[in-house]
Formats: C-alpha cells, structure tokens, sequence
C-alpha cells in the first residue's frame, strides 16, 4: 500500500478507483421510475472523448466540430431527426440481422447477468437487452405501426437529443464482445445492434477519437498508431536487435519485400505497446527459426480494423489494404498475428468485403506441407493454426521448463472465441511450451470468456471507470485462480487484450502480467546457433517467473 | 402502469364477450365476424412480417461460434455449435427451436463479498420449454375440433395427457403445466427488480391475455361443463364459411373464442413474432466457414480507398532513405 499521493488521482487514473467501492454493486437495485424518463448519467470517468474535427475530414466523416459531451447542446446537424431516421431505414433494408433483432426480443432477461459492463455495474441500461431498447424503442415509435398507436404502451418513445446522448453513452459502454448472444434463445447479438447504432451516431458526427484517429491514421499510414514506412522499419531493427541481444542469432526483417511467399499481417499495438513487442519479436524469431519465407507490409502494417468499430464502410476501406498489398507483393497468402478484432474481420467480412481473392493461393505451411483448407477461400491463416501445425509436426525444438515460473492462464479473446471458435489452438500451443498451465473457471472461457473491458475502440484512459467494472469478471476470474493455483501469467492472443488487460490485472489481479501466447512460444523456442539463454525477450531472467529481476 | 394496463385491458377482454352475449346477444359478432377478422390479420400480418424479414438480404457471415471451429484436421470441431456444414446448421437451429439450447446455458451471475460466480440456472429454461410444448400439447387436442374424423394422434395425445385421470373430465397435464409455468413467467417478471424494470406492458399483456385464454378453457371443461357437439358444430361451420353461432354455447365459450381472436389479430404486431425470428437470426442459421467459401453481399458498394501509389506518393522521399523498396524511384 502506498502512502497518501502527492496529487490527487484523477478519474483517468487507477489510483482514483478503489475495488471495494466498485464492488458494491448490487442487481436487485434499480432506479425507481421508467428507465425511459431517466436521463443518461454523462460525468468523468464514464465517457470517451470525441473525435477531432480534422481526424473524421480526413476520412470523410460528416459533421466534423469542437464539441464535449458535458456540454448541453451537441451541435448536431440541423437536420439529424431525419439523418437518424433514414440512416435507420436504409439498414433495416441491408441487414437482416438488424431487421429481426429489432422484432425478436421477448425480454426473458437471459442476456443480463452475461454482460461484464452489467455485472461490473449493475446500471440496468448495460444489460443487453436494455442496451438493444433504447435503439429498438425509436424503431417501434416510427417504423412499427404498433408504436405508432399506442406509443409507449408498444415501448416506444421519440427521438430526442437526450436519446442520442443515451445511445452515446452506452453504445460506448459495449465492447461488441457477443457473450450475451451465446445466451440469447433468439440469438440476437447486441454487437449487431452497437454497430448499426454507431453507425447511425457517426452520420451525426458523434464519435470518439479513441477509434476515428486511429480510423484516420490507419488510412493515411497503413496501421492504427500512425507508424510511418522508416519508423516501422526502425522499431522492428530495433526488435532484431534485442532479439540478437538475448538469444545471439540475428534474424532478417523483411518489409515490403517483393515475391515472399507470405504476407505477415499483425495489430500494430505489437510494434508499439508493451507487452505487445515482446510477441512481435516471438513472431521474428519463430520465422526465422523455420526459414519462412515472409514479408512485413508499411502499407498493411495493420491487422486490426478500428473502421470495424465505426462503419462497415470504413471497416471495408482499411481492409481494401490487406488484399491489396498482398497482390502488389505478389504473395501466395497471408499470415495473421494475434489480435481479437482482426480476426473478427479476417474471419467473418474480409472475403465478402474485399474478395475473391483469386490471386492468392490456398494456404499451404512451406514447413509441414499442410493445406490449410478450412481458409480456402480467404487464404488467411491464424499464426496459432501455423504453429500448432508445426508443434503438431515435431517441427519446432521447445524447451518448455524456460518458461517455469510462469504460472500461466490462457484468457480466450472475445472475438477468436465468438466469431471464430479457435479455442484449441492456443491451448494445445501453451500446453506445449509452459509447464504450468491452468484454466479459469469453466463458464468464463472458451465461448463464454468474459471481455477484456476495452475492446471495440473503448481501451482509452478517460473512461476508466467503465473499463475497471467492464474488466471486473475477468480480472475476478483471474483472481481465482492467482489464489487457487499460484497462476502470475495471463496469455492473451489479442493486441487490445495485452493493453488492456495489463490494468484490469493491475487493479483486479495485481501481481499478474500479460503476455501473448507467441512470446511464450518465442521463450521456449530453441533455435539454433543461439546463445545459452539467460534471459528471456524482456530481458528478464528465464525460468523466473515474470516479475522476477524486472526493472 | 406497465402491468396494470395489460391487467385491466385483459379484464376487459373478458368482460366485453360475456356482456355482447350474455346481455345483447351479439353471437354473430363475437362467434363469426370478429373470428374470421382476427384470423385474416393473423394470416396478413404473419405473412407480411416474415416477408419483411426475407426481403433484407444477409450481407456478411455473422455466427456466433459457441465450440472449436473447423481447422487442423487433428483438432475436433464442434459440428453443432460451430458447424461448417447445412446439416450441422440443421442440428444447431432444430436444438434451439425444439429444446432451447441457447436458454440451457443459462447462469446466474452473484457477487458476494468481491467474489463473482456464475450459477447454472435452469429454471427460465424449464418453465420456457414447459410453456411451448404445453401450448402445442394444448393446441394439437384442439384439433378434435376442427377435424372429423379426430385422428388417432390427437385422441392418442389427449388420453396421454389426462393419464392422471383426476377429476371428470380428466384434468389434462398440459393445462396444469400451461398454467403454472405462465404463473411463473408472470411472478419473475413481477419479483425480480432488474427484469421489472426492463419488462413492457407488451411482455405482460399477451403473457395475461394467455393465462385468461387457459383459465376461460378449463373453465369450460370443468365448471361450465361446455355442450361439446355444440361447440364442434360451430367451430366446423367457421371453418367451412357456412357460420352459425350457437346459442346453446355459453358465454365461457364466446369468451374463450374471442381471447384467441384477440391472440392473433395482436400476433403479428407484438414481440409474439419471436416464433419466426430464430429461423432467420443470422447468427445462427449460417455457417460458419467464411473463411472457407466466400458470402457474397449483394450490395457490397465500392468505396474509397487510400491506395499504396497515393501512399507511396506522400511517403516516398523517407522510405527511399530507410532504404525500402519502392514502386517508383522518381
């Protein structure tokens, strides 16, 4: 514990937060009135900051402006009854996901307790069910003839500015992570629905910066950082280096490089954020070490796609560079490292978006032979498929005991679990190169893991508060098994999940790092012509448990 | 006032019948025009809804995966929760129709003394599944009504049904299911603070309107003792358009007669539609091999993209000094 601070905290900061406080959350409480009357709650600590007026015109988003959701008026376009109406109108006509969950729901409540926004604050307006009807009650008012009539007896309600504060404020507070939609008897997937209602907030130009700058800088520099060709190309020496530094083998960085035979596409938060670097440099070292013959891209130097979080127009722009640079490259297929969301848009939209891919070929590892069928059509392969086809094939040499002393607990990310149903992959990838592996408890993994808390573009500082209740079950989860098994390594195959889940940890779980799964793999790797390891890629000492000689 | 007005709009549902026949005699209306007018809202609207639906096109591949996706072939996929295939399609929306499997994963979520747990809880699902199928139970001996000869089938249902043999008539299974897990549904609802504050009087009314179309039926069997020849002739002449309202058919009957038709004509417009959505939830009637076979989005637009010549045009002059590859050197 620490002693009194010499500034006070501020609602962006942790420090600001005390679990116990936020713990005293209790389900049975609700306000007294109809939620339709009460206000949304718009203070420090529970929003995002807008986007800034020269990021959305370099995109093309409309109504760009200075503007603060604590002010009243939002300086909305004169018009935006009607941008709101027929921005509705034409996605009930494109989506049929969207037409059905607006008809579909018979409020049984299952969905509620299975949202970690709801069961880390207990504010009715997160359960998913409430969270879908404050869109769904507009539609009833002008696109239901029930509504119409009976009004709010149909659970209708009009249009207001107060509405769309409402919506920004808690379609902000969904990270689309779809748990509820594994319970939902109708399947209805309130991602869905926060995607057509950001959609619909972005024609009125209220957004966030934390996901239209990124949207912006993607566009203009190939990844989400705003990273340009000579710095990413610095920062990955510079991992070569460190990788030279404790391993002693001096791995190649190819960028952009003509005729490889794979593109490698990875989040950008694993050239930039800690711990993220230390997976990127796993991946260096893990192709160097089988002799893949594979390129980075400058101008696809991103794998995750904030435009995922905004539009499924921008989603498909940012994603038009994947396919793109991998015929100009002239590669056979591409390589996807671990992010969450990436894959949410490798798996589900980037061949209907941007494909066919008919340049490509069917993925096939140069080291094992084995055709990846099951990516046929999109040529995109997850590096946890790629590995665990090579471990499966006795390919790689592992020394897993270099990892003792890392008690290890695998979190399933949102969207490789939901969109995806990689679950295997991982495990058989962690069970193979750590010897202490442990899962948390059964109805918080696999496809009902519990989001990090700041995925879908809400992984920033100012709504702090949000992200601690969001990462509340996980970091309880966590916590669990800290106390029942000694675990102090938390693996995550997710660029958000790395960043993110290092604070829920911190203030959840202290003591407990973050990793990705390819750093430990990196770990244990025995390559050849290498040094007697010492250290690991942290430069902390190897089989010493992650906060062991940490500086 | 989210439950009171369904209450009393129920009770005046009840009351409206009685009071036309009882007291004015309006049998043609209650027992003929309002029938076949609630039956063609019915038709009309379920139709137009579901086309409705239809008419929206799916653009991208969206289920939400609940087990291992198909990849290595060592690696065993979950067929059903996952499945890559239209029959494990099939599988996966015939267990969520027929056996609620989505509603089976249900958890309680408690936090006590900073410890969160996740409590399976399975009794929404059972009192779910005891309703609908006591309703189909209930709708199938109904067809003792409307078909002459009675099938086998709906005689076998009914003598399976009364096998407790209480009372004369027989008190069925179903009725006694149907009622208690409607009394459920309705006290959850009522009890639990959260649920209660996200119900509408559309999740109590057509709940309400339910429990008065049982009660009104057991009336009839078992107070009222209906005239069942009667009640057969006048649902038989509905059903051949050659309608004669019977006068020796109580108010019970009329009652009941025009609760249903209320039920239907509400049907199409109310969250009663729910029926229809889980055959056409995109993230669970499609497969998920996206990455497998391409989805085509009909409406698929071009759009703007930021292309690598614009990019290597504004960027050029430092990748050329970091030594990267360029397309043009000028």
């Amino acid at each position: 514990m620490s002693g009194a601070p010499k500034h006070a905290p501020k609602p962006d900061q942790i420090e600001y937060y005390d679990p116990e406080q936020l713990l005293r959350v209790d389900y049975r409480r609700t306000p007294a009135g109809d939620w339709m009357d009460e206000p949304a709650d718009i203070r420090p600590g529970n929003f995002i900051y807008p986007a800034k007026p020269q990021k959305l015109e370099y995109i093309g988003f409309p109504n760009a402006r200075e503007w603060s959701p604590l002010d009243p008026d939002w300086k909305l376009p004169p018009n935006w009854k009607e941008i709101v109406f027929q921005g509705m109108r034409e996605r009930l006509e494109k989506y049929r996901s969207f037409k059905v969950f607006m008809d579909s729901c018979v409020r049984c409540g299952a969905c509620a307790d299975k949202c970690h926004f709801y069961i880390g604050s207990g504010d009715p307006r997160n359960m998913p069910v409430l969270r879908a009807e404050l869109l769904r009650s507009v539609y009833r008012n002008d696109f239901t003839a029930a509504g119409r009539i009976l009004g709010r007896l149909a659970g209708a309600r009009p249009l207001t500015p107060e509405v769309v504060k409402e919506w920004f404020l808690y379609f902000y507070q969904c990270t689309e992570c779809r748990r509820c939609s594994v319970f939902c008897p109708f399947g209805i997937d309130t991602a869905e629905i926060t995607m057509m209602a950001r959609e619909l907030l972005n024609l009125l130009g209220v957004n966030v910066n934390w996901i239209i700058q990124p949207v912006a800088d993607c566009y203009r520099t190939g990844n989400h950082l705003g990273i340009q060709p000579h710095g990413l190309k610095d920062t990955l020496e510079f991992f070569a280096d460190d990788i030279e530094e404790v391993t002693g083998v001096r791995v190649a960085v190819p960028i952009n490089k003509k005729g490889a035979e794979v593109l490698f596409v990875t989040p950008s938060g694993d050239f930039l954020a800690d711990p993220g670097v230390y997976t990127c440099m796993g991946y260096m070292a893990l192709f160097h070490e089988i002799g893949l013959d594979y390129t980075f891209s400058t101008y696809a130097s991103e794998g995750g796609n904030f435009g995922l979080f905004t539009s499924a127009e921008m989603m498909k722009r940012l994603n038009a560079k994947i396919y793109a640079e991998a015929k100009r490259l002239g590669v056979k297929w591409i390589l996807g490292g671990e992010c969450g969301h990436m894959w949410r848009v490798l798996h589900q939209y980037m061949d209907t978006m941007n494909g066919p891919a008919d340049h490509l070929e069917v993925p096939v590892s140069p080291v094992t032979g084995t055709r990846f069928e099951h990516a046929r059509s999109t040529k995109a392969v997850h590096v946890m498929e790629f590995t665990a086809d090579l471990i499966r094939h006795g390919k790689l040499k592992l020394d897993p005991s270099r990892n003792d002393g890392r008690r290890v607990t695998f979190h399933d990310s949102c969207n490789p679990a939901r969109a995806m149903g990689m679950l295997e992959e991982p495990r058989y990838v962690l069970k193979h190169v750590c010897n202490d592996f442990f899962e948390m408890p059964a109805n918080t993994i696999r496809e009902m893991t519990f989001c990090c808390g700041g995925g879908a573009g809400l992984g920033t500082e100012e709504n702090m508060e949000v992200r601690l209740r969001g990462g509340l079950p996980r970091g309880n989860a966590v916590r669990h098994v800290q106390e029942k098994h000694g675990v102090n390594q938390l693996a995550a195959m997710c660029a958000i999940d790395r960043a993110t889940l290092s604070t829920v940890c911190e203030f959840w779980a202290p003591q407990v790092k973050v990793t990705g799964v390819t750093e430990l793999v990196a770990n244990a790797l025995v390559m050849k012509g290498e040094n007697e390891r010492t250290l690991n890629f942290r430069k902390e000492p190897m089989r010493g448990g992650p906060e062991a000689g940490h500086v | 006032m989210r439950i009171l007005v369904p209450l009393l709009a129920v009770i005046a549902l009840l009351l409206a019948p009685i009071v036309g026949v009882e007291a004015l005699g309006w049998r043609w209306l209650f027992g003929v025009v309002l029938p076949y007018a609630a039956a063609a809202v019915f038709a009309v609207g379920a139709v137009a809804k579901v086309l409705s639906w239809a008419r929206s096109p799916v653009p991208f591949r969206i289920p939400t995966t609940c087990g291992q996706q198909k990849s290595l072939p060592w690696i065993r996929q979950a067929k059903v929760e996952n499945p890559s295939t239209a029959a494990g399609v099939i599988a996966r929306v015939a267990l969520e129709v027929l056996c609620f499997r989505s509603l089976f994963r249900n958890t309680r979520a408690e936090l006590r003394d900073g410890r969160l747990s996740f409590l399976s809880t399975k009794w929404l699902w059972a009192a779910g599944l005891a309703f609908h199928y006591s309703l189909l139970v209930i709708l199938v001996r109904h067809l003792r009504l409307f078909l002459e000869p009675v099938p086998r089938l709906v005689l076998g249902v009914e003598a399976l049904d009364g096998f407790f043999q209480v009372g004369l008539p027989a008190v069925q299974v179903t009725t006694v299911l149907f009622l208690a897990a409607a009394a459920f549904l309705f006290l959850r609802r009522v009890l639990s603070p959260p649920l209660r504050y996200l119900s509408l009087a559309g999740d109590y009314f057509p709940l309400l309107l339910l429990v008065a179309i049982g009660l009104s039926g057991a009336w009839m069997r078992h107070v009222s003792k209906i005239d069942l020849p009667a009640a057969k002739a006048m649902v038989m002449g509905l059903l051949s358009f050659s309608p004669r309202p019977s006068a020796a058919l109580g108010a019970a009957f009329y009652a009941h007669l025009f609760l249903v038709s209320v039920l239907l004509a509400y049907f199409p417009f109310s969250k009663l539609v729910h029926m229809g959505g889980i055959f056409l939830s995109p993230t669970r009637n499609l497969t998920a091999n996206s990455r497998e076979v391409r989805h085509v989005n009909p409406w698929n637009p071009p759009v703007a993209v930021h292309t690598y010549e614009e990019y290597e045009d504004e960027f050029r002059q430092r990748m050329r000094e970091a030594g990267l590859p360029l397309e043009k050197e000028a």
